[in-house]
């Protein structure tokens, strides 16, 4: 295999705007084939923005994206033989059944395996004869699941796929996902379910006013921040937060927690041994926390208000 | 009141404020074609002979009685208005009700906003009791307002009430079968659809029992309020019936809605096929399925338009020869025989009806874009250009078929009341001349789709204006460089004309110019904008 075919998705500086707002600015994404990568960010930071360029439905302002060793905008529809996608807002044709828009959209994209597609049908629970207009949010969703999970196709495009399914669906389409990638086939998942893209990436690109601001494995990322401890000791642990890089201690009932910055874990580590350890639980910081903290600054919600995608509509 | 009722007062002041637009629009419309009859019907029959000539064609024409209803004191002005009016607004009013109890019941329920408020203090009919009240004063205003505007022509007083009155009851009856209707059916469309068929049936009944004068016409609403005969016997009671069935309806709307629960409906919705047909396979597939309903909708509208205009093609040498008024409408046309200028007005009038097939056909493409339904078909292996041209290769059959259907209908009916058989051809044939006038809206709808999508509906509006100039242009002598905006306008008005083949192809090359300056600009731009 070429190298220029281990990679899926690329764009490098990729600017987008809508009038006024940009959408897109100086955007950066690297999807290896083969891998889930899950393209996280609240609502309006980009998301959709990005995968409509990837999809040829926008076109970029200025920077390059290539797809699966193509141009999105230039060679869409051959392209998109090879590609599947579920959009975000999943609207059908109120008067056509949900069976019929599965077989519609796989025709469209070159045909469909039918045991895969009775066999996806069961497991989402989903009854094909139902007419659109009667489906509800998660079941419109799970049509487009559906129909796109059916297709043999070497790259997902998906689009907060499950913000309307439940737990149980939501555990359908983790294995569903897989099972994907057990096939070698890439998807990029974006979301903003932390769990969700937590269980499943191999990789996630954290994005936030139309730039992607962190990128990387779960544990490169968690290499970047800090790790959560809770020890107790026999002796106070008084100067515990002089040691550098620890933060947020608090002591309760002879326990103490902080949070400590991966790079200086150990110091704090041979402190606390040296204290007489009698307990100590620590985790890796979670998706959650990653996120909060390159978000943590911009908590009153302002700029979710003014998202590029939600001024759009 | 009783506690079901909780909360009805509320509710009706939310559908005021909601529909603040709607119902003035509504009421306005149908008053404003009832009121423009009566300042036009005065003027063309201004003398007791033309008077008579009306009663002696349109009075005993099977055809226009099946259209309007009884000839009753077709002898008075009063009794020519009803004649020329009832029909559409009686047709005009059911269907507001119709449309607007559905909007405010079985609408709100679908969409969930129905659950909401039913979950605070609201009684259980409080929201069938508000879209009842609301609707039925807007058919009693419509009423009114039409009494007052047939008054206006200095008719009776009393018949003119009567027949207003008569309006309104029509458009009650109907709120109180779509709120039935609204309980009967889980979605909003089907109980649209149940009480526009009921309307149809009502039509149908009465159309026969007037033609054959007998007893079926006691079985239709609209026979109900057309038996009240206005400007001559002026007798109520016969809208007594319609209210008894009003109440009954409701009476049955209510034991309905306490038999289910929220959001379901009584009629189960009909499971539709697991898999799709074959022939859904592409975007021509797709456009015809999703079109199929309408286009199969307005062939027959156009074909029973073009017989009933057809059917009228001897009636209409006796009545203008003895009416001036008439002529100069006709002999705006050009110069040909009596027939063959009404056939040419006929057919202008079935393309421009034609047209707005043409211009919402290709408009689909944008509300397809809209609503978000192009980004996944789009997001597969069809091209934008496949995918626009499968679209308009639909617009375009059914346009065809559409026109056909009209000039059919229009000859068909000819041919019989002139015992001319060959006139289904020819009349079929002249009638698809005005085809590439008809495409040419269609063509600007793709043209402002591809560069100003936002603005593409301004192909109605383009629409409004070829409407204007081929309707009333000879009436209104518009200026000539607004004349000529209008398609229409360079189409040889045959069968006058003689078929002249440049500007056909002129307007032919303008409609693929436009088509595919459109397309260009359609593969260039954002998607869902």
């Amino acid at each position: 295999m070429m190298a220029s075919m281990s990679i899926a998705i690329s764009v490098s500086d990729v600017t987008k705007t809508f009038g006024k707002t940009v959408a897109l600015d100086g955007l950066d994404l690297e999807v290896a084939t083969g891998e889930v990568h899950g393209f996280l960010g609240p609502n309006g930071a980009g998301k959709s923005t990005t995968i409509r360029v990837l999809l040829g439905l926008l076109r970029a302002d200025s920077g390059e994206a290539r797809l699966l060793g193509g141009d999105p905008w230039r060679d869409a529809a051959a392209l998109h033989r090879r590609l599947a996608y579920v959009p975000g807002d999943v609207n059908l044709w109120p008067n056509l059944t949900g069976g019929e828009v599965i077989d519609l959209l796989s025709r469209l994209r070159g045909g469909l395996d039918k045991t895969r597609r009775e066999d996806l049908l069961e497991r989402f629970d989903l009854d094909p004869t139902k007419k659109a207009r009667s489906y509800s949010k998660g079941n419109r969703q799970k049509v487009a699941l559906v129909a796109a999970l059916a297709s043999d196709v070497e790259l997902l495009l998906l689009d907060e796929p499950t913000s309307g399914l439940d737990p149980l669906m939501e555990a359908v389409f983790q294995d569903c996902i897989r099972e994907v990638k057990a096939e070698g086939r890439t998807v990029l998942l974006s979301s903003h379910i932390l769990a969700e893209a937590e269980a499943l990436s191999d990789r996630v690109s954290i994005i936030r006013n139309g730039r992607v601001v962190q990128s990387g494995t779960l544990s490169e990322l968690r290499h970047l921040t800090r790790t959560s401890v809770v020890a107790e000791t026999e002796e106070h642990a008084d100067r515990l937060a002089s040691i550098p890089g620890v933060a947020n201690v608090s002591a309760l009932d002879g326990k103490v927690s902080f949070d400590v910055d991966t790079d200086n874990l150990d110091d704090a580590m041979s402190y606390l041994a040296s204290l007489r350890i009698r307990a100590l639980t620590s985790h890796p910081p979670t998706l959650e926390e990653l996120f909060l903290r390159q978000y943590g600054d911009e908590l009153d919600l302002e700029h979710m208000a003014r998202g590029p995608e939600e001024a759009r509509r | 009141m009783s506690h079901t009722l909780t909360g009805t007062g509320t509710l009706v002041r939310l559908i005021l404020r909601r529909d603040r637009i709607r119902l003035p629009i509504w009421v306005l419309a149908i008053i404003g074609v009832v009121y423009s009859s009566a300042t036009v019907v005065p003027e063309t029959y201004s003398t007791p002979e033309q008077i008579q000539a009306y009663q002696d064609t349109m009075g005993t024409s099977p055809a226009a009685i099946a259209m309007s209803g009884p000839p009753v004191a077709l002898d008075t002005l009063g009794g020519i208005l009803v004649y020329e009016t009832a029909v559409t607004a009686l047709v005009a009013v059911a269907l507001m009700a119709v449309f607007l109890v559905v909007r405010h019941t079985r609408g709100e329920e679908e969409e969930g906003r129905t659950e909401v408020l039913r979950s605070t203090v609201l009684g259980r009919h409080a929201p069938l009791a508000a879209a009842l009240l609301v609707v039925s004063a807007a058919c009693l205003v419509v009423g009114l307002a039409v009494a007052a505007a047939v008054g206006s022509a200095g008719v009776s007083m009393s018949g003119s009430l009567l027949y207003g009155v008569a309006v309104g009851v029509f458009g009650v009856t109907f709120a109180c079968i779509a709120a039935t209707a609204a309980q009967l059916m889980t979605h909003a469309r089907g109980a649209i659809g149940l009480s526009a068929s009921v309307l149809a049936g009502a039509y149908l009944v009465r159309a026969v029992g007037d033609v054959r004068e007998n007893w079926l016409v006691w079985l239709s609403p609209m026979g109900w309020s057309q038996q009240v005969r206005a400007f001559d016997d002026d007798r109520w009671w016969p809208l007594v019936i319609s209210v008894v069935f009003a109440a009954v309806a409701v009476a049955a709307s209510v034991v309905l809605a306490n038999r289910r629960d929220l959001g379901a409906g009584i009629v189960p919705s009909r499971p539709g096929p697991p898999e799709a047909a074959a022939s859904l396979n592409g975007p021509v597939g797709l456009a015809l399925r999703l079109q199929r309903g309408s286009v199969i909708g307005w062939v027959i509208g156009m074909f029973v338009g073009g017989a009933a205009t057809g059917s009228f093609s001897r009636e209409i040498q006796t009545m203008v020869e003895s009416n001036d008024t008439l002529a100069e409408y006709i002999a705006a046309a050009g110069d040909g025989t009596l027939v063959e200028m009404y056939l040419s007005t006929m057919m202008l009038i079935l393309s421009l009806i034609a047209a707005g097939f043409a211009v919402s056909s290709a408009l689909r493409m944008r509300s397809e874009e809209t609503s978000g339904r192009l980004e996944p078909v789009l997001a597969t292996g069809v091209s934008r250009t496949r995918w626009l041209l499968g679209g308009l290769l639909v617009t375009l059959a059914g346009t065809v078929v559409v026109m056909a259907a009209g000039g059919l209908g229009l000859g068909l009916a000819h041919g019989l009341v002139s015992d001319d058989g060959g006139a289904v051809v020819w009349v079929l044939g002249d009638s698809l001349v005005y085809l590439p006038a008809v495409l040419g809206l269609a063509a600007l709808a793709v043209l402002l789709f591809g560069w100003l999508p936002r603005l593409a509906a301004v192909a109605w509006a383009a629409l409004a204006v070829c409407f204007l100039v081929g309707y009333l242009g000879g009436l209104l002598r518009f200026p000539d460089w607004f004349e000529n905006l209008s398609p229409f306008t360079h189409t040889p008005a045959v069968p006058v004309d003689d078929v002249t083949v440049a500007p056909l192809m002129a307007i032919g090359i303008g409609v693929v110019l436009a088509t595919g300056v459109g397309l260009l600009g359609f593969r260039r731009r954002d998607i869902g904008v």
